[in-house]
């Protein structure tokens, strides 16, 4: 179970001279799965990406454990917080195990040596993914989503209670976007690992988050349980749709039926 | 045998293989420096060499060996060394065969620096080397300022090197014009590059850069590796950044630059070590050192086939010029009919 907590303070954001986030504030709660939804361009990924560090906030701060994460050691955080990006580069004919095993690389200063304990996390973390069988086969040759489970066992492999996860089931068909997500709940209810990851997808957000957050123009629209979040008004204000809500046969959580100006049975 | 076992024979797999691969190259280094010391005009045989390594005096040898081979080796070694460290380090951090400080008009910076150091101010010695990194610095300075939009694109940054680069080549032919006392032989140092006169003294800038500017690339190999990743991905995983950056900039620049005060610019051989060195070692860890190896083999093998192999005496710089041009067009050729995203 995750002891470490994570928050967002009046967060303000943004790249050149275009502010993203106005003013934004986010309670992580720890052990649990939260995703994070909205419209193309509402800042959810710059969310992430700040929470993450890899930008810098204008103003408020990102809290890690009541400390400010731009001012913590990047290893330091790299210890206790994972993150997958939207588009990580694999180098040409590295092999699985390898590209797993920079996942450990926040646990190494200069001089350390290779541990049994290395090997150990390497190896869980194929296990986790279901990739061991890949371990020697270069990345460049696997499929969409063998890769995607190879780049996630590189960030389990870091062994962190948080896990931050931008936009992870982009690029991949269905069967391997439901295998992702399910790889994470697994993670989520074994380790106890504090999830955070964008969505596109509202339905598969609304199935597998405890949290669902529903982002609207840079700040925080509405966020709580899937079935409070997940209503008509939101998603007209979100994304500017008109929807029914149904409760999904399969999972009993909310579901979105978008409706268009044209294929409607019911007028 | 346990998933567990696996991951840990194929690690050790890969480091047997890396350490074959560099004490391989470290070998071929060492025999081919030997036979550079015992071949050339006249053929001295390996006891008279290590005699006169030894301090002896042998007549004749003494002067072939003592005086004009070994020199002229170590100072190939040392600066192949530089040339295939700063080179790699480059095309490491910006994900690039193309982003090398040969393409990207740093080690024309330096060689601009130091022809007018020398030709308009008559300075000479380490001024040289100090101005030619200032130089060496100020243009990747000024090439990342150009090419810094909201982020440094790699592409972005090549072409703008590029540019600068053809820029530079014209600063130095027009400084070497206004040199008429500047003869043919020394015009050509700062054009191709050249091992040729060198003397015992030259090899101590390079041993100092070496150990200062090597010693901390190669301490920062590691992090310069999880750059390859992408940015992002190297900043999860707990790299900073930016101080990586910053540092392989000034520690590359000034492997680059020192040496081409030294040798001038020697055609390619940064640029060309990298991809040589990876091609051999495959996905077996950091490219960095053995890609300092392939440096120094390639500036000592050039200069002998210079020397001695052609029908005429060329410059080392001639014939790494000859080697890395084709691959260069090669890798333009191809990197085009990928879709011309670099």
């Amino acid at each position: 179970m995750s002891t470490h907590s994570l928050s967002v303070r009046g967060l303000v954001a943004g790249y050149a001279d275009r502010t993203i986030l106005h003013g934004l504030d986010l309670e992580v709660l720890p052990g649990r799965i939260t995703a994070i939804v909205g419209a193309n361009a509402c800042g959810k990924s710059t969310l992430l990406r700040t929470m993450s560090r890899l930008l810098s906030p204008r103003a408020g701060q990102v809290l890690l454990d009541g400390k400010a994460i731009h001012r913590m050691a990047p290893r330091r955080v790299a210890q206790v917080m994972g993150l997958l990006p939207q588009s990580p580069i694999a180098p040409e004919g590295i092999t699985v195990a390898d590209l797993v095993s920079r996942g450990r690389h926040p646990h190494h200063g200069i001089l350390s040596r290779w541990s049994r304990q290395d090997d150990e996390a390497v190896a869980a973390a194929l296990e986790a993914t279901k990739t061991l069988d890949l371990a020697d086969r270069a990345v460049d040759e696997l499929s969409g989503g063998q890769r995607q489970r190879v780049w996630i066992a590189m960030a389990l492999a870091q062994e962190t209670d948080l896990l931050l996860l931008d936009e992870p089931t982009t690029f991949l068909d269905i069967s391997h976007q439901v295998e992702v997500l399910d790889l994470l709940t697994d993670l989520n209810h074994r380790r106890g690992t504090t999830v955070v990851m964008v969505l596109h997808d509202l339905n598969l957000a609304a199935r597998y988050a405890d949290h669902l957050v529903a982002m609207a123009g840079g700040t925080l629209h509405a966020q709580g349980a899937p079935e409070d979040v997940l209503t008509a008004e939101t998603v007209r204000a979100v994304f500017g749709l008109d929807s029914r809500i149904i409760p999904d046969p399969t999972s009993g959580r909310p579901m979105m039926l978008p409706i268009g100006r044209h294929r409607m049975a019911v007028e | 045998m346990s998933a567990v076992d696996a991951i840990a024979t194929g690690r050790l797999r890969r480091a047997r293989r890396r350490g074959a691969v560099i004490g391989g190259a470290l070998a071929l280094l060492a025999a081919a420096f030997a036979l550079t010391l015992m071949l050339g005009q006249s053929f001295v045989p390996p006891g008279t060499v290590l005699r006169v390594l030894a301090g002896g005096d042998v007549p004749g040898a003494s002067f072939t060996v003592g005086q004009l081979r070994l020199p002229r080796a170590v100072l190939s070694v040392l600066a192949g060394l530089s040339f295939g460290l700063g080179g790699a380090a480059f095309q490491i951090m910006l994900r690039n065969p193309l982003a090398s400080p040969d393409i990207i008009g740093i080690s024309r910076g330096a060689s601009a620096a130091a022809v007018f150091a020398i030709v308009v101010m008559g300075l000479d010695g380490p001024m040289v080397s100090v101005l030619a990194v200032a130089a060496g610095l100020g243009v990747a300075l000024l090439i990342h300022g150009l090419s810094h939009r909201g982020g440094v694109a790699g592409t972005r940054l090549i072409l703008v090197g590029i540019g600068v680069s053809a820029m530079l080549d014209s600063v130095i032919a027009y400084t070497l014009s206004r040199a008429p006392s500047w003869d043919l032989d020394q015009a050509m140092r700062w054009l191709t590059g050249s091992v040729n006169g060198a003397q015992p003294a030259q090899a101590l800038p390079l041993l100092v850069s070496l150990a200062v500017f090597g010693g901390l690339l190669v301490s920062r190999a590691r992090d310069l590796e999880s750059l390859r990743l992408g940015d992002d991905t190297a900043a999860a995983l707990g790299t900073n950044v930016a101080l990586t950056r910053v540092l392989v900039i000034l520690a590359a620049v000034g492997l680059i630059a020192v040496a081409t005060a030294i040798t001038g610019p020697v055609a390619f051989v940064a640029f060309l070590s990298g991809p040589i060195a990876a091609r051999i070692l495959g996905p077996n860890g950091s490219v960095l050192v053995p890609a300092g190896l392939v440096g120094a083999a390639l500036v000592l093998g050039g200069d002998y086939i210079g020397q001695f192999l052609l029908p005429a005496r060329f410059p080392v710089g001639v014939v790494t010029g000859a080697l890395g041009a084709p691959y260069l067009i090669w890798l333009i050729v191809r990197v085009n009919r990928a879709g011309g995203s670099l």
